[in-house]
């Protein structure tokens, strides 16, 4: 019988909060020793039967009083301070990360490679590289919780959320889901693989997609009949996409916008919210006929569109 | 503390036994004189009633819980089940049994008694609560009997509002009615406070007790109609699809997070604040000492009620709020650690240079210390941002949130009950009983929580019906640990109910305590003080010498 107390630290992230959570854990020892020692001794040596001496004593109360508040006060600035530069590490993706989608949904992970690979309830990364997983969910709240990374972030419908790792060893780690969303949440489980860049090559080779994610959203770009006013000469006028991504839009509030995922999404689910500078809004809704999916490619199309204009 | 006027006349009824002096036979034994009563001690009372019943069934759902998870793979109860057995338990612990729980049976009878007055300032209103109250607890029974609801207490936003398939606004309802019962015990209790002190009974002659309430009710008035509107809205986009949480509706799922621990981290408070009230009672009684730091404690629950309002966000920092919020959550969530561990020093202060008499009540409130303690610190592992990420939906919340509410609150309740059981039935509980019990629960709370920490840190989420099998080993603990905890619970049960018949008749003043509810006689007369008390002293005036006999210790 083992009494497994750490998981498997496999990224630097997790060696780091482990170092903070120590830190807390001798925080707290320390702590319960200034309580509990003079507790146990003031039980003891003032127990009702034992003679010891009780005249009451004048102490400077005050000067006690802001001494046990500041202390502490201090100490919890200083741990304060350090888990919150951890915070800021684990919330912001480094620019130069591989982007992974993962699609929540009641009770399983979709996962979408940028080459066009598929994969449900695992995750196949290569080692030694930064992945950063672009997220949402097509129903209920779910939360993707890597227990050796030391990481989650809640996966929200209507949104795209992020996460970012790099793990440093080859290995299986756990996938759970970790906001409760229904009947089968402890279901909700999968696996992240990870493996030598050789052998991840491999596995994307023997995937055989077809065609990468963005290709395939190139493909829905024509299917849905985006193109016959996005691309090209047209009797309705719509705003030019090549390049879009990533850049600052003007709108007719005068407002300026930063065309990211989450700017996309809206654009083709609800196109009336945020109009370009410069146009009227003509553009049907696509919320009934796009699944989130779907979207996602639309949006590695998008993205994969040049400046070439 | 306190010397009723004339001095040499202190109104001891008890030493004088007249038949029809206590509040048990004035207004008769009927049923209705209780169901129609507006007396604040048999209002109270009716309150222990109801939270033992709601208690027992949450317990029920708990024990069930816990047998189910001594195996990683989900087979006693099927999923649909177990989801509905932690949300039976959750709600009824949280809205049922812990918000009342001091505030509602140990605030209601002694609170007017400790002030000096009559009753409350609004009896009737009072009665009302309690009648709201239960309104909302049989609704709630009534979703239980008829499927119940599988959305955990939190009824987090689309799954309650649009995916779940259970009796969500049944469940919701019963918490919205039962909230406007809190919202007015609150009210009472507020008003009650500032105008019915007895004469020279000024604000810092209150007893900590009374502090600790008067912040909790502010709390309750202020809190709870954020939570009634939340669940309104979230029932109403449940039947019409309103469209206010649901993205597919143009919703956002978040804003019901932003609500819901609007209200609901204040409530945190509401089921600590009492609780720390009693143990500041007990302390100095036990200890025969003035308690250390009278000030600092009573503003410390003060600056706890308001920093309560300022630390929602800390439930949220991988929800995706923004990071910038996180950085102000946490840093509030530090701030308002810091009158907690006030609290913790004052308490063990007290004790220096005391004469410690080891009663059962004041082993609960040294067990209180003990297990708030830890309970704080793990706070301090949760409030801080990185590693939040790690352990936020884990065991380790659930255990961390066990250590405040059971090895807090319940622990805080059970020692003022103990306490105050002389003066509530005028019998005494068996003492070497009460200690064992008190031993009993102590460890059985342990056993089941403090593994619940490990696992949480190895991963394990909450709310999960199956899980992974590196995990089984707390587990296992964990449910020895229930069952040994069980047994403590159901100790007190058998031993107050015995006491009641065959209990030692108590006197007025068994632990020869101040505080004005042990002037008068035990059980008291209806309207308590046969003579409204004069105060001439400051609180707390316990001496260390010579050694007194208290009636147990």
């Amino acid at each position: 019988m083992t009494f497994p107390v750490f998981p498997h630290q496999a990224s630097r992230i997790a060696i780091e909060t482990d170092r903070i959570y120590l830190g807390l854990l001798c925080l707290s020892v320390a702590v319960c020793l200034v309580v509990f020692v003079p507790m146990i001794f003031f039980l003891f040596k003032y127990r009702s039967t034992h003679p010891a001496d009780r005249t009451p004593r004048r102490l400077p109360q005050n000067k006690i009083e802001i001494t046990w508040t500041l202390i502490p006060l201090f100490v919890f600035m200083a741990f304060y301070a350090w888990a919150a530069r951890q915070y800021f590490e684990i919330e912001r993706p480094p620019p130069d990360a591989r982007n992974i989608n993962v699609i929540g949904k009641q009770w399983m992970w979709k996962i979408q490679h940028p080459e066009g690979n598929r994969e449900i309830n695992e995750l196949h990364v290569p080692v030694g590289r930064i992945v950063k997983l672009t997220m949402t969910s097509q129903d209920v709240i779910h939360s993707f919780f890597l227990p050796e990374f030391r990481i989650k972030q809640d996966v929200v419908p209507g949104r795209y959320t992020a996460e970012w790792f790099k793990a440093e060893n080859i290995g299986t780690y756990n996938i759970f889901c970790s906001e409760y969303c229904g009947t089968s949440h402890s279901k909700m489980i999968g696996h992240v693989i990870v493996m030598s860049p050789a052998d991840y090559q491999t596995w994307l080779i023997r995937g055989q997609p077809g065609s990468t994610l963005a290709q395939s959203g190139g493909r829905l770009f024509l299917e849905l009949g985006c193109s016959g006013c996005h691309i090209g000469p047209s009797i309705v006028r719509a705003p030019p996409l090549d390049g879009v991504f990533g850049k600052p839009v003007p709108l007719t509030t005068g407002d300026v916008v930063l065309a990211d995922e989450a700017y996309l999404r809206d654009s083709i689910l609800f196109p009336a919210k945020q109009i370009v500078a410069g146009y009227t809004n003509d553009m049907p809704t696509f919320a009934a006929k796009v699944s989130e999916e779907e979207l996602l490619e639309l949006i590695a199309y998008l993205k994969s569109l040049g400046t070439t204009q | 503390m306190i010397t009723a006027v004339p001095q040499t006349d202190i109104p001891r009824p008890s030493l004088a036994p007249r038949r029809l002096s206590n509040y048990f036979e004035e207004g008769g034994r009927t049923l209705a004189s209780w169901l129609l009563t507006t007396d604040h001690k048999r209002i109270g009372l009716l309150y222990l009633y109801s939270i033992i019943v709601y208690f027992i069934i949450a317990a029920f759902a708990a024990a069930l819980i816990r047998i189910e998870l001594i195996t990683p793979a989900g087979d006693l109860v099927t999923s649909e089940t177990y989801n509905k057995l932690f949300t039976i338990h959750g709600t009824l612990m949280v809205w049922f049994f812990l918000i009342p729980s001091v505030p509602a049976v140990l605030g209601n009878f002694v609170l007017p008694l400790m002030l000096g007055a009559r009753d409350v300032a609004f009896p009737k209103l009072n009665l009302l609560s309690w009648y709201l109250f239960n309104l909302g607890g049989l609704m709630a029974l009534y979703a239980v009997a008829f499927g119940g609801a599988d959305t955990g207490w939190t009824f987090y936003t689309p799954y309650s509002s649009t995916y779940s398939h259970s009796h969500v606004v049944t469940m919701a309802a019963g918490v919205f009615i039962a909230g406007f019962g809190s919202i007015l015990t609150g009210l009472n209790f507020i008003i009650t406070i500032h105008k019915m002190r007895a004469p020279g009974l000024t604000w810092f002659r209150l007893p900590l007790f009374v502090w600790s309430l008067y912040s909790t009710s502010v709390i309750l008035v202020l809190a709870t109609p954020v939570l009634a509107m939340t669940l309104a809205l979230m029932s109403l986009e449940r039947i019409w699809g309103l469209g206010v949480f649901d993205p597919k509706l143009g919703g956002d799922p978040v804003l019901f997070q932003h609500l819901f621990w609007f209200y609901s981290h204040p409530a945190v408070y509401i089921m600590i604040l009492p609780g720390m009230g009693v143990v500041s009672e007990l302390i100095p009684c036990f200890s025969r000492k003035p308690i250390f730091g009278y000030h600092f404690i009573a503003f410390s629950s003060v600056a706890i009620a308001v920093l309560g309002f300022l630390v929602w966000g800390h439930h949220m920092f991988v929800s995706s709020e923004s990071i910038y919020a996180g950085l102000v959550f946490s840093l509030l969530s530090y701030l308002v650690a810091v009158p907690s561990a006030i609290k913790v020093f004052n308490w063990t202060m007290t004790m220096y240079r005391g004469r410690i008499y080891l009663s059962t009540p004041f082993l609960y409130a040294l067990g209180f210390i003990g297990l708030f303690t830890i309970g704080g610190l793990t706070g301090l592992f949760l409030a801080a941002l990185g590693v939040d990420v790690h352990v936020h939906g884990t065991y380790f919340i659930i255990a961390h949130f066990h250590y405040i509410m059971v090895g807090g609150m319940v622990t805080a309740f059970m020692g003022g009950l103990h306490y105050w059981w002389p003066k509530i039935t005028g019998r005494l509980y068996p003492e070497n009983l009460g200690r064992l019990a008190a031993l009993i629960m102590f460890i059985g709370f342990n056993l089941t929580f403090f593994p619940q920490f490990v696992v949480g840190y190895l991963g394990m989420p909450r709310r999960y019906h199956s899980y992974a099998p590196e995990f089984q080993i707390y587990n296992v603990l964990s449910t020895a640990g229930a069952s040994i905890l069980g047994i403590g619970y159901l100790l007190p049960l058998i031993y107050f109910i015995w006491s009641l018949k065959h209990g030692r008749r108590a006197p007025s003043n068994p632990w020869k305590a101040t505080g004005l509810e042990w002037q008068t006689s035990s059980p008291p007369p209806k309207h308590n003080f046969h003579e409204t008390p004069v105060v001439t002293e400051e609180p707390y005036q316990y001496s260390p010498v010579p050694e007194q006999r208290l009636i147990y210790g």
